[in-house]
C-alpha cells in the first residue's frame, strides 16, 4: 500500500539519517547517558546514597573549596550528593518509561478510535478530553495522588490519568486527516475491513507523531514526578529523587545552594534533552517539514 | 442576542459546578485514610472518635452529608477547616486576594513581554533579532515553571541576593491593612515603602509564572502578525508612507489579536493552576499554598472548598473569555 509519511528507505539508512540531525543526536546522547547512569548506578556511585557522614554535613563541592571525598558536596545529613543524583536518575527514568508509555498507548488508542470511527464514539471521547483539560494538571495530579495515596505507582497512575488527553487530541486530529486521504479510500475499495485499515494503514502513518509526543511526555512525566517529590507526595523520603533533593535543598538554599542546584540542573538538562530530541524527530519524521 | 448568550452560558455553568461539587465530595470520602484518626492523639478511645465524627458530621451517610453540606454551602458556609480550625470561607477570602494579585501581575508581565517580543520579531523579520527571539522563546517555553522558580531563587536570591525568596512582605514593615489585597491597598494608600516591599516579594514568583506564558504569547502573536503582514491593507498603509512600526502596531496588531486573546484566557486558567506550585516554592501565602497544606493534612472541608473555588474561577474566566471573543469578532456578534 502507499506509504505517505516514510520514503522507502532501509531501516538502517533511516536510523543513520536520524543520527545526522544535530538535535536528535544531542538529545539522544544525553538520554543514552542517563540510561547508562541509571543501569550502572550501583557500580558508579562513589557512596551509598543513604549513608550519613555526619562530619561532611553541607560540605561544598570539590571545585569550590570542598575537601576530597564528596565530589559534588554533601547534603544537610552528610549524604553524598553525586551518589544521590545518580540513584535519582533511576526514579526519573522509571517514571519516564512506566508513566509515559501507557499514557501514549491509552491516548493514541482513544485518539485513533475517535478519529477513525467518528460519530457517537468521537463525541464521547472529545467531550471527555474537553472536561479533562479544563482543570489545571498540577492541581489535578496533587489532588489525585493525595486521594490514592503517595508512592511511585500513584505518581505513575496520576500521570496516565491526567496526560492521555495530550495524545488523544493530537492523534485524533491526525487520524481524521489521514482518513480522508486517497490511500484509505483505495483500501476501502480493495475490501479491507475497517480494523485492518486502521491497524495496517493508518497506525503506521500516525506513529511518527505519537513517537514525537512520547518524547515530550517523558520530559513532562519526569518533571511531574519531581514536582510531586518536591511537595512530598511521591516516594518515601528515604529513596533519593531529584525532586526530593530539590525540596531538601530549598530549605537550606542560603547556607548550601549547591544542594538544590545540582538536582535542578539534572532535571533541566534532562527536560531540555528530551525536548530537543522531540523537536529533532518532528523535523525528521514530518514529511511536510522535511 | 449577547444577553441571551450570557444568560445561557451562566445557566450552563450551574450543572458544571454541581458536578464538580458532587465528584469532589464523593471522592474525598470513599478513598482510604481517616482524617479523624489523624486529629486525635494516640490512645484516644472509641467514644472520643465517635464524638469527633459527630462533630464534623462524618457519622452520617454520604448522601446525608452531601445534603447538609450543600444546604450550608448555598449560604456561603463551607464548614470548618479540620487542620486550621477556622471557617473555610474565611480562609479562602484571606488567601485568595494574594493569589489574584500574583496572577494578575504575572499576566501583565507575560502579555507585555510577549507582545513586545512579537512586535520586535515582526519588525525585523528575517533579520538577526527575529532569529534571537525565536530561539529565546523556544528555550523559555521548553523549561517548566517549576525549574524557572528554582533557577530564579538561585540566581536572584542566592548568587546575587537582590530579591527576597519567600513570603509576601517583610514582617518588619508591620503591615496592618484593612483588606487582604495588600499590593492594591498599598497603592491606594500611596504607601511607597509597603508597595515596593510587597512588589519585590512578588517579582520572582510572577516571573516564574510569566516566562513560559510570555513565550507562548510571543510565538502565537508573531505567527498571526506574519499572516496579517501579507494582507492588502498593510501594503496600503506602507504606500501611504507609514513607518514600519506604525504599520505593525497601528494596523496589523489589532487584526492579529484574536487568537492571542483566546490563548491568553486559556493560559490564564493554567496560570492559576501553576500558582499552586509556585506559591509553594516561594512560601507565598495564597490559596495554592493553602491547597497543598490541605491535601497533605487530608483536611476534607478545606480541600472541598478550595476545589470549588478553583472551579468557580475557571468557569468565570472561560465565560469572560467567551464574551471577549464575541466582542472582538464582529462576525460572531452580528449573528
Amino acid at each position: 500500500m502507499v506509504d505517505v509519511s516514510m520514503p522507502s528507505l532501509a531501516p538502517q539508512r533511516r536510523l543513520f539519517r536520524l543520527a545526522g540531525n544535530t538535535r536528535v543526536l544531542a538529545g539522544g546522547s544525553v538520554l543514552a547517558l542517563l540510561v547508562l547512569v541509571a543501569l550502572t548506578a550501583t557500580w558508579i556511585a562513589p557512596f551509598d546514597p543513604l549513608d550519613q557522614d555526619l562530619a561532611a554535613q553541607m560540605q561544598p563541592p570539590v571545585f569550590s573549596a570542598g575537601t576530597g571525598s564528596h565530589w559534588l558536596g554533601a547534603d544537610s545529613l552528610g549524604r553524598d550528593l553525586l551518589s544521590r543524583l545518580i540513584y535519582g536518575t533511576r526514579i526519573a527514568l522509571e517514571v519516564a518509561v512506566f508513566a509515559a508509555m501507557p499514557t501514549a498507548i491509552l491516548g493514541t488508542a482513544l485518539g485513533l478510535i475517535a478519529g477513525y470511527y467518528g460519530g457517537v464514539l468521537d463525541a464521547i471521547i472529545s467531550r471527555l478530553v474537553d472536561v479533562w483539560t479544563s482543570f489545571p494538571p498540577v492541581l489535578l495530579s496533587i489532588i489525585l495522588v493525595a486521594l490514592i495515596g503517595t508512592g511511585l505507582s500513584s505518581v505513575v497512575i496520576a500521570i496516565i490519568v491526567i496526560d492521555w488527553t495530550r495524545f488523544c487530541r493530537v492523534i485524533r486530529a491526525e487520524t481524521v486527516k489521514q482518513r480522508h486521504m486517497d490511500y484509505v479510500d483505495a483500501a476501502v475499495v480493495a475490501g479491507l475491513r475497517p480494523l485492518t485499515i486502521l491497524w495496517r494503514e493508518i497506525v503506521p502513518n500516525v506513529l511518527p507523531l505519537a513517537v514525537v509526543l512520547l518524547t515530550l511526555e517523558m520530559g513532562i512525566a519526569i518533571t511531574v514526578e519531581a514536582i510531586l517529590s518536591f511537595v512530598g507526595l511521591s516516594v518515601s523520603s528515604d529513596t533519593p529523587t531529584w525532586g526530593g533533593m530539590i525540596a531538601e535543598g530549598r530549605t537550606v538554599v542560603h547556607q548550601a545552594p549547591w544542594i538544590m542546584a545540582f538536582p535542578m540542573l539534572a532535571l533541566l538538562v534532562t527536560v531540555l534533552a528530551l525536548n530537543m530530541l522531540g523537536d529533532g524527530l518532528k523535523a525528521e519524521l514530518d514529511p511536510v517539514l522535511r | 442576542m449577547l444577553v441571551d448568550r450570557i444568560l445561557s452560558r451562566l445557566l450552563q455553568a450551574i450543572p458544571t459546578l454541581a458536578g464538580v461539587a458532587v465528584i469532589v465530595f464523593v471522592l474525598v470520602r470513599v478513598v482510604p485514610g481517616n482524617p479523624i484518626a489523624m486529629m486525635l492523639p494516640p490512645g484516644a478511645t472509641q467514644a472520643d472518635i465517635e464524638r469527633l465524627k459527630a462533630l464534623y458530621g462524618f457519622d452520617k451517610s454520604i448522601a446525608e452529608q452531601f445534603l447538609i453540606w450543600t444546604s450550608h454551602a448555598l449560604f456561603g458556609d463551607f464548614g470548618i477547616s479540620i487542620s486550621l480550625r477556622q471557617s473555610v470561607m474565611g480562609l479562602v477570602f484571606s488567601k485568595l486576594p494574594a493569589t489574584l494579585e500574583l496572577v494578575l501581575l504575572a499576566t501583565m508581565v507575560a502579555v507585555s513581554l510577549g507582545v513586545s517580543l512579537a512586535v520586535v520579531g515582526t519588525r525585523f523579520q528575517s533579520e538577526w533579532p527575529e532569529a534571537v527571539i525565536d530561539g529565546l522563546t523556544g528555550f523559555v517555553q521548553s523549561v517548566p515553571d517549576f525549574i524557572w522558580s528554582l533557577a530564579l531563587i538561585l540566581v536572584l536570591g542566592v548568587l546575587f541576593p537582590v530579591l527576597p525568596i519567600s513570603g509576601r512582605s517583610d514582617p518588619r514593615i508591620g503591615l496592618n491593612y484593612a483588606t487582604p489585597f495588600q499590593l492594591t491597598e498599598s497603592l491606594v494608600r500611596l504607601d511607597a515603602r509597603a508597595f515596593f516591599d510587597i512588589f519585590r516579594h512578588m517579582i520572582m514568583p510572577a516571573l516564574a509564572l510569566a516566562l513560559p506564558f510570555a513565550a507562548i504569547v510571543a510565538r502565537v502573536l508573531k505567527s498571526s502578525l506574519a499572516e496579517e503582514m501579507t494582507q492588502d491593507y498593510v501594503l496600503l498603509a506602507r504606500v501611504k508612507g507609514f513607518s514600519e512600526w506604525r504599520v505593525i502596531v497601528g494596523e496589523a496588531l489589532r487584526n492579529a489579536a484574536i487568537p492571542t486573546v483566546i490563548l491568553t484566557g486559556v493560559q490564564f486558567t493554567f496560570l492559576i493552576g501553576g500558582t499552586v506550585l509556585v506559591e509553594r516554592i516561594f512560601s507565598y501565602p495564597g490559596i495554592g499554598n493553602l491547597a497543598i497544606d490541605a491535601v497533605l493534612n487530608r483536611d476534607l472541608p478545606l480541600i472541598q472548598g478550595l476545589v470549588l473555588v478553583f472551579a468557580v474561577l475557571f468557569i468565570t474566566i472561560n465565560l469572560l473569555l467567551d464574551f471577549a471573543t464575541v466582542a472582538l469578532n464582529p462576525k460572531l456578534s452580528h449573528g
